[in-house]
């Protein structure tokens, strides 16, 4: 009874009780970090089972080539080698082809043709990962090269070669007709007539084609997997680097006919994902074949090369930004046209409504009445996927799209880019705000981020040392310029409402269960996934202050669809917004019968009692209360008559609407024309993530999110070369930024809850990548304004803004 | 990312070392600090049936400093830079090992692992051309020097002979008062350079009393620029004869187009660390006129 625990002390305060809480808005350290710096975290690799075998693939050394031979004796001599696996093993099973996220299939295994370098030809199973690596050099395979397609603006020339032969005849994709042999969707969205017409009457319109070059999220984990099918009881559980677990229990038991229940996913600690974990890869389903067929658990990791060179890849869009104005700078349109390169396959993951995922938010922040997008995608003889690499859904395409153009049109209209921007931002009492492509904005006042960003740099003066130095640059007496870039980005995140956002006809809702323990303690179940962005710290905070428990005493687990309820993962910064509205949600269940309990504790009626921090008092009387400790015992051993025991609660949240993150950002920095090297002096990043859950964590969020901004728009690059050989795809070549070339970055807020989401939050961990980028290319651009510079594409490598500067006629050669 | 089978063998002395080297002959390998070869070896690019570790091999580690300086092939680079003797008589090995990719990196890397396995982006061969340096070649049949100036035939292919090692390095102390640099561009911590140039040069009143330039990843090979000696010994360190020197450099040189920047773009920074180099070695250097004459270098 509750006579046989503590009081708690009646000496406290509120504020006191609600500090112990580590609840909202606490700078809560990270629990998880315990585990992680001390190295005890559990990633797939660390998963070893009895008996476990190990798989490897022998790769394409081709772009495009037609398969003769696969000799699997000159293999299976190898000693420790088991198993060689082709695509002809995987016919009578129906699995040399999968389905991907965008509506196409994957080839599994190489059918006949290879369409990729690197692609997977034959899986090697052997005892440990050394016979594995020997089996695969050992193994004989003939090709017949074929001509490569590696251009995709000329993927839909007449002669382009034919790269899917086993789509032949087929004119019909997933998103619409196919016009071509290599097309594979034209997607469009907004009023094309009604745009045309404002570019018609516009005083000046501006035209410039802005490449997004392929990138790869690269985390630090590559992918792999651990399949162990039992052969007695027909279970099958898969450990591996899933973003989404229980989209891929789904996926699998569609594809292999295993009953739903008979399959158990497990995601383990994951060393970062950026997308790059979203999607379904071969080494997943064959890690699951090989286990089948050996009767023994199968694991399948990746090595560098193979992540950068075949997992996921990122952007790769090629786009032609126009906006139409008016003299004084009103943008009156915004028209905007994509080819888009998906590789060999599409596997883009994206809500399957959206080939193209969210880029029709590209009116960013700006009232614009009236804008429309196409955008087409294209075969090419790389590797497959187009994700979001640390943004929601083709939202840092969209993002640069407008954030370039205005730039551009500053320029031509001889503006400041900050005051176009002040003319154009949507206004706070403008919002809900309808954009020209029909999104919600929820919430905002961008005229406060903007000018408190321009304050915070004293951006007059900057601009006047810029003078200065353009000054000094042309007097001879100095060979460093500098430059200056903005961007004001509005994200769409939360993915999604289920009336815009499905994957394979599954509602993109997310979900919380929690159990209170008698003792007060608790667990959370939630249907996202962390890779690293510290969901056991914030989840904990977000359920101390809905239900008075201290976030210490709340265990937050996820990744094991055995246990966690159905959910549809973390990417697109959607945890916070849908799962952590789910919690919220499940939090308030959990309050909610507290109070019947603590009325009946109490004898009073509900009514009369009141919520005060971490239990229930009756109103105007602060001493008369029961702490939710008090009230958790209870559940278990006191209740009111009729009420069923337990204190325990399930929320399923489908959000009514997508949140709407934004920022202002600025970069700072000099460039040694000489040399092309350049200098971040200064990065300010202003955010508004609406309410803030742990502003030590959002801080991480947006070093993080700069970090590979800086990395994308400096210097990420997946290049081929004529033939269709990847170049770079090591850490030696492809830049991932240490800490001695990451700039120092200062971060800001303001706080706009959104009105829709329960406690108000919109997700953070993807805006500094999307607001960065273009911060960054502006900053380059900016610096050549004053020599007649228009426009030079990512990446800004040394050696690109060296080309650029010698172009314009600032290096002597 | 993994090395085909190998045999690792561990020699308790150096002659036990080249008795291994010779009777594994073609498939046997050195091994020092194994930041180029094992990298090879897991991308399957070299598959030596043996390895023979000369970490052990105390012989192969002293620094030692006379009217020459010696230093034992197994030094690595993180004593090169704790070196404050080695700092004191020629300071540009420090100014050079310190830009070689990263402290983990400089714990195991060698000094004659990076010198003999000719790969075109490490930084010390052009130093030791740069410091007109002897290599000491030692096989199980004796002992012969090799100049670093002519060690270097093309990418991995140097003069060494099968069952032959790099065992020490030897080059001459450089006057007292000599002016150095070392200028490396490079994308990020880690990289081979873009382009990189080593100058030491010494300076008599006004003029140049010696000078020697080398190049870094600018070739197949790295390169001495031969003619640098010529332009600048006797003249004055002038807008013209730093040009000139830049023109002779950026005349041996070729680079291939890759990452880091195209041929033409790579052979301009070449001639620009050069620029930068003798440029930085020079305000180093005794004798500089501070203001005056050199002033146009601070300007």
């Amino acid at each position: 009874m509750a006579d046989t625990i503590s009081e708690p002390s009646q000496s406290e305060t509120s504020a006191e009780r609600s500090q112990k809480l580590e609840g909202i808005g606490c700078k809560r350290k990270r629990v998880e970090d315990i585990r992680f710096t001390q190295g005890h975290g559990n990633y797939v690799d660390d998963v070893k089972l009895p008996g476990m075998l190990f798989g490897d693939f022998a790769r394409s050394p081709y772009a495009h080539a037609r398969i003769k031979h696969i000799n699997k004796e000159s293999a299976l001599k190898v000693p420790g080698v088991l198993a060689v696996l082709t695509a002809e093993d995987l016919i009578p099973l129906n699995l040399h082809y999968m389905p991907t996220l965008a509506g196409d299939v994957q080839a599994v295994l190489a059918h006949e043709k290879v369409l990729f370098q690197n692609q997977e030809v034959a899986f090697i199973v052997a005892r440990d990962r050394y016979a594995a690596a020997d089996g695969v050099e050992a193994l004989e395979v003939e090709y017949e090269e074929l001509e490569p397609l590696l251009n995709a603006l000329k993927a839909l020339d007449d002669d382009a070669p034919v790269l899917r032969d086993d789509l032949a005849g087929k004119t019909e994709g997933a998103h619409g007709p196919r016009e071509h042999h290599n097309h594979i969707f034209t997607w469009s969205a907004g009023d094309e007539a009604a745009t045309q017409e404002a570019f018609d009457k516009a005083d000046v319109v501006i035209e410039e084609y802005l490449a997004h070059p392929r990138v790869h999220p690269c985390p630090l984990e590559t992918c792999g997997s651990v399949a162990d099918m039992n052969p007695i009881t027909g279970q099958l559980t898969l450990w591996g680097t899933f973003q989404a677990p229980h989209v891929v229990r789904t996926v699998a038991a569609l594809i292999t006919n295993i009953p739903e229940h008979k399959i158990r996913v497990i995601s383990p600690d994951i060393g970062g994902g950026f997308g790059n974990k979203v999607g379904v890869y071969p080494g997943y389903v064959m890690s699951v074949v090989a286990s089948i067929v050996l009767k023994k658990p199968v694991k399948w990791i990746e090595d560098r090369m193979e992540n950068l060179s075949t997992t996921a890849f990122a952007r790769d869009y090629h786009i032609t930004a126009e906006l139409a104005a008016t003299k004084e700078g009103k943008v009156i349109g915004m028209r905007s046209h994509v080819f888009a390169d998906h590789g060999a396959f599409d596997a883009c993951a994206d809500p399957s409504k959206y080939p193209a995922g969210m880029y029709h938010i590209c009116t960013g922040s700006y009232d614009i009445p009236t804008a429309f997008c196409s955008v087409k995608g294209v075969y090419t003889n790389k590797a497959p996927g187009g994700v979001s690499y640390r943004c929601s859904f083709r939202v840092t395409e969209a993002v640069y799209t407008i954030e370039r153009a205005m730039d551009l049109l500053a320029q031509k209209l001889d503006m400041d880019p900050a005051e176009l921007r002040q003319k154009n931002l949507i206004q706070p009492e403008q919002f809900p705000y309808t954009s020209a492509f029909g999104w919600e904005y929820d919430s905002g006042d961008y005229p406060t981020a903007m000018a408190k960003t321009l304050e915070a740099v004293d951006y007059k003066k900057l601009r006047q040392q810029q003078a200065q130095m353009v000054e000094d640059f042309k007097a001879g007496t100095s060979r460093e310029i500098m430059g200056v870039g903005l961007s004001f980005f509005t994200e769409v995140v939360g993915a999604g409402p289920s009336k815009n956002c499905d994957i394979l006809g599954i509602n993109m809702f997310d979900s919380c269960e929690i159990r209170v323990h008698p003792t007060g303690a608790a667990i959370a179940r939630l249907g996202v996934k962390s890779q690293g962005q510290g969901h056991e710290t914030t989840f904990a905070q977000i359920l101390a202050s809905e239900t008075g428990l201290p976030a210490d005493m709340i265990t937050i687990e996820e990744g094991d669809t055995d246990t966690a309820p159905y959910g549809l993962g973390t990417y697109g910064s959607r945890s916070t917004p849908v799962a952590g509205a789910a919690a919220a949600r499940a939090g308030r269940k959990i309050k909610h019968k507290a109070q019947l309990i603590a009325s009946h504790l109490l004898e009073v009626h509900h009514d009369d009692l009141e919520w005060d921090v971490d239990g229930f008092a009756i109103k105007g009387m602060p001493d008369k209360r029961r702490s939710m400790k008090e009230i958790a015992w209870a559940a278990y051993n006191n209740l009111p008559k009729g009420m069923e025991p337990g204190l325990e609660a399930v929320d399923y949240y489908d959000p009514p609407n997508f949140t709407f993150p934004y920022g202002a950002y600025l970069c700072v920095l000099r460039i040694d024309v000489d040399t092309g090297v350049y200098s971040v002096d200064r990065f300010y990043a202003l955010d508004d993530c609406g309410t803030r859950i742990n502003p030590m964590i959002i801080e991480g969020q947006i070093h993080g999110g700069l970090t590979e901004a800086f990395a994308v728009a400096m210097g990420q690059l997946i290049d081929f070369d004529e033939t269709g050989n990847i170049l770079g795809a090591s850490l030696m070549d492809f830049f991932l930024p240490t800490a001695v070339e990451t700039p120092k970055w200062e971060t800001d807020h303001t706080e706009v809850p959104s009105p829709h989401h329960p406690i108000g939050a919109k997700g953070v961990g993807e805006s500094p990548h999307v607001g960065g980028v273009p911060a960054f290319s502006n900053a380059v651009n900016d610096a050549f304004r004053a020599f007649g510079g228009v426009h030079t594409h990512m990446p800004h490598t040394h050696s690109n803004i060296w080309n650029y500067a010698r172009s314009l006629g600032m290096i002597d050669s | 990312m993994i090395p085909g089978d190998f045999e690792f063998k561990q020699p308790a002395s150096k002659d036990e070392a080249l008795s291994m080297l010779r009777d594994g002959g073609d498939d046997a390998r050195p091994l020092l600090g194994g930041q180029s070869l094992i990298p090879m070896m897991k991308l399957r690019m070299a598959s030596p049936d043996i390895l023979v570790d000369l970490r052990g091999l105390d012989d192969l580690r002293h620094i030692s400093i006379g009217k020459s300086i010696h230093i034992g092939a197994a030094v690595t680079q993180h004593e090169l830079i704790g070196s404050e003797e080695l700092f004191n008589v020629c300071p540009i090995i420090r100014e050079t090992a310190l830009v070689i990719a990263d402290p983990q990196i400089r714990y195991s890397g060698t000094i004659g692992g990076n010198v003999a396995n000719g790969d075109p982006g490490n930084d010390m061969p052009a130093l030791m051309q740069c410091l007109d340096a002897t290599y000491i070649l030692e096989s199980s049949e004796g002992i012969r020097e090799v100049k670093a100036r002519d060690f270097y035939e093309a990418a991995y292919f140097t003069a060494l002979q099968t069952g032959e090692i790099v065992t020490g390095i030897r080059f001459p102390k450089p006057e007292s008062g000599h002016g150095y640099s070392y200028q490396k561009l490079k994308r990020k911590v880690g990289d081979y350079a873009t382009a990189a140039a080593a100058v030491v040069l010494s300076l008599s009143g006004d003029n140049v009393k010696s000078a020697s330039v080398a190049l870094t990843n600018l070739a197949d090979t790295p390169l001495f620029v031969e003619k640098a000696e010529d332009i600048l010994v006797g003249s004055q360190l002038t807008l013209n004869t730093i040009r000139a020197t830049m023109d002779a450099a950026e005349a041996i040189m070729e680079p291939v187009s890759d990452g880091r920047g195209s041929r033409e773009y790579r052979t301009k920074m070449g001639g620009i660390m050069v620029k930068r180099a003798i440029e930085q070695a020079a305000m180093r250097a005794d004798g500089t006129a501070k203001g005056g004459l050199f002033g146009w270098l601070k300007r």
